[in-house]
């Protein structure tokens, strides 16, 4: 007897395997709120990166004239300024596209200096027995440390040093940038280093090492693809607490200088002009906000997305 | 029980005895030291005089001991004379702030209660709505109640605090004119007026960091009701025909109470610190403003032990929090 079997059951067995990023697409596009995340941060980081070639008016332009340069401050909305100047008459929209640039461009960076340092010592905590006692007793240290008053002591105290050595605006945002990475390494430190204690005690290790593939590669080759996960959504949400912290030492006055633009400081120099022109303060607190909130939303999808658990439902 | 808790104390002395260096080192080795302030048109011998009055010349071990010795030893010596009208400080010398030249535990305990009336009210506001919001979210799970909750979650811990307690400000002070965006530290509360005057004032700020406390502790109680809402013992005392009140806020509540109070513990030490920000929006004459102005003019004193009281606070926190976990949940031993 010759039993044909579905169309469909054949059709599936013929389809080539799908990788496992598709799946982690195909769940993350399930998640309303992380794709409408994913799309308000395109056109932020569109926004940014390409709103300077459009909109071609130098943030930093001052009237020479001073006749002008009076007539052309604190304008309200129009065509020529859809955003209105400040105080000084410098065009607000193109200071918020020059300061999403920093804002974006300290998160991303910040981000990855901590992830680089958390899943190292994460990596080597969890692997090494040796290591881990140390390594895990800094860590306990590190997050016993007030971190936003450290923050503000090590910018105050490193800022003028810095510039003196790489001008006034890369000098602070190395400052800032490696600041918020030495103190904001320790979650995803805990984490990578769970995940890899878990990790090794898997047949695949054991089969690694039984073939006697040397630390370095076992790390490189099995260790670390598997332990992606955690790392990507911790660096996810890392790049929205560091897009916080840097506008939050903006907003106490440590941030960049004040002809350096980024959506902290254009929030803090609105503040004083608040109660005649409260949009000034409104835009990039509103810009920093739906960052943030993008991001976190994403983060929280990739969470599931990447999660086996969740995916298969 | 207290073996661990002793282990824990006594674990908490070197932590906080490093904590205490790598601020001191940190502030020390600073280029941007007072002592580079001077002006150079003062003269080299009077810089060293003015270096030597500060006692700013010493070596950084010495200094280093001299600290630990005036905040372990002469400081809490001040305080029970205080308290207790001894006299065991006996007019040692006392941590001097180097822009007053007054004690700085003095000036933190001028500025300490305008910091707690305003933390304090809304941490403890922040609690009461998070507690019975997490509570509704998770009964309800994936009801419009729970998916604005969400919502408003998210929104309360992604939009800085900067930028909430502006928006208060341009809403109800510049264009309501409900309440002052000014917080006036001055004010006695003597009468009825005056404490309608205080919960004017506070209104915004306690607003603010309520909000932002909320959203979080609210996500972790809803967590924790979802996961014992699923658990045996609900379905139990439900098959026993228990009334759904009493299985929900009695079985499944105690319960899912024991996370949510350590996260609570654990959240007070950085509050203080996220209240920096929130004290200078509202011009809050509290720690944070102290310490910001203390770093603005180069005080090394006070940075110093504002932001190592900071640190005993976090662990002190941490080590309740371990402790609080033990006693609530008799699953969990420590020894």
């Amino acid at each position: 007897m010759t039993d044909t079997l579905p169309a469909a059951a054949v059709e599936a067995a013929f389809k080539p395997p799908r990788s496992q990023w598709r799946d982690v697409w195909d769940q993350f596009r399930t998640h309303k709120g992380a794709m409408v995340g994913a799309v308000v941060l395109a056109l932020l980081i569109f926004f940014v990166l390409f709103g300077a070639f459009i909109w071609r008016i130098d943030p930093a332009f001052i009237e020479p004239d001073a006749v002008k340069m009076i007539r052309s401050r604190n304008q309200p909305p129009s065509w020529a300024h859809p955003l209105g100047t400040d105080q000084l008459g410098r065009d607000m929209l193109a200071r918020m596209i020059a300061g999403g640039r920093v804002s974006l461009a300290v998160g991303l960076t910040a981000m990855l200096i901590a992830i680089l340092l958390g899943t190292t010592v994460g990596v080597l905590a969890g692997y090494f027995r040796r290591l881990d006692g140390p390594l895990m007793r800094m860590t306990d240290l590190f997050l016993a440390l007030p971190l936003l008053p450290l923050l503000l002591v090590m910018v105050l105290l490193f800022r003028d040093k810095l510039a003196g050595v790489f001008g006034p605006e890369l000098g602070t945002f190395l400052l800032i940038v490696f600041a918020i990475g030495v103190t904001s390494w320790m979650q995803s430190a805990r984490i990578v280093r769970g995940e890899v204690l878990a990790l090794k005690e898997r047949e695949f290790v054991l089969a690694a090492r039984s073939i006697g593939t040397p630390s370095r590669r076992m790390i490189l080759r099995h260790i670390l693809p598997n332990v992606m996960s955690p790392i990507m959504v911790a660096a996810t949400l890392g790049i929205a607490s560091a897009i916080i912290t840097e506008s939050a030492l903006s907003f106490l006055g440590l941030g960049f200088p004040p002809d350096f633009p980024t959506w902290g400081r254009l929030l803090f120099d609105g503040v004083d002009y608040l109660q005649q022109y409260p949009e000034r303060v409104i835009w990039p607190g509103l810009a920093i906000s739906l960052t943030v909130l993008s991001v976190n939303y994403i983060g929280d999808g990739l969470r599931d997305a990447l999660d086996p658990r969740i995916r298969g439902r | 029980m207290l073996t661990y808790t002793f282990r824990r104390l006594l674990v908490a002395i070197p932590t906080l005895l490093f904590i205490s260096l790598v601020i001191f080192l940190l502030v020390d080795f600073a280029p941007g030291s007072p002592m580079s302030q001077i002006p150079l048109t003062v003269p080299p011998d009077v810089r060293l005089r003015m270096i030597e009055a500060l006692g700013a010349n010493e070596p950084i071990l010495i200094r280093f001991g001299k600290w630990l010795y005036q905040f372990f030893i002469i400081e809490p010596a001040y305080m029970m004379d205080a308290l207790f009208g001894t006299d065991l400080g006996q007019g040692r010398l006392r941590i001097l702030s180097w822009q007053s030249r007054s004690p700085v535990m003095d000036i933190i305990a001028e500025r300490l209660p305008q910091t707690l009336t305003v933390i304090g009210s809304a941490y403890l506001i922040g609690v009461l709505i998070a507690v019975p919001i997490g509570i509704y979210s998770a009964y309800r799970q994936y009801s419009w109640f729970d998916q604005i909750g969400t919502f408003i979650a998210m929104i309360g811990f992604s939009v800085p605090t900067f930028f909430t307690g502006v928006l208060l400000i341009v809403i109800f002070s510049v264009w309501l004119g409900w309440f002052p965006s000014i917080y006036d530290t001055t004010l006695r509360v003597t009468d009825w007026d005056s404490f309608l005057m205080q919960v004017r004032q506070m209104a915004m700020p306690v607003a603010v960091l309520a909000l932002y406390n909320a959203a979080q502790i609210s996500r972790y109680m809803r967590s924790s009701m979802l996961e014992n809402l699923g658990q045996d013992y609900v379905r139990t005392a439900r098959a026993k025909g228990m009334v759904e009140r009493v299985v929900v806020l009695k079985h499944v509540l105690r319960n899912s109470l024991i996370p949510v109070v350590t996260v609570i513990a654990l959240g007070i030490p950085t509050i203080f610190a996220g209240a920096i920000i929130t004290e200078q929006v509202f011009k809050v004459n509290g720690l944070g403003a102290l310490l910001i102005n203390a770093i603005h003019g180069s005080d090394l004193p006070m940075v110093q032990t504002l932001t190592f009281i900071f640190a005993v606070l976090i662990v002190l926190f941490n080590l309740i929090a371990d402790i609080l976990y033990g006693i609530l949940d008799p699953r969990i031993r420590y020894d």
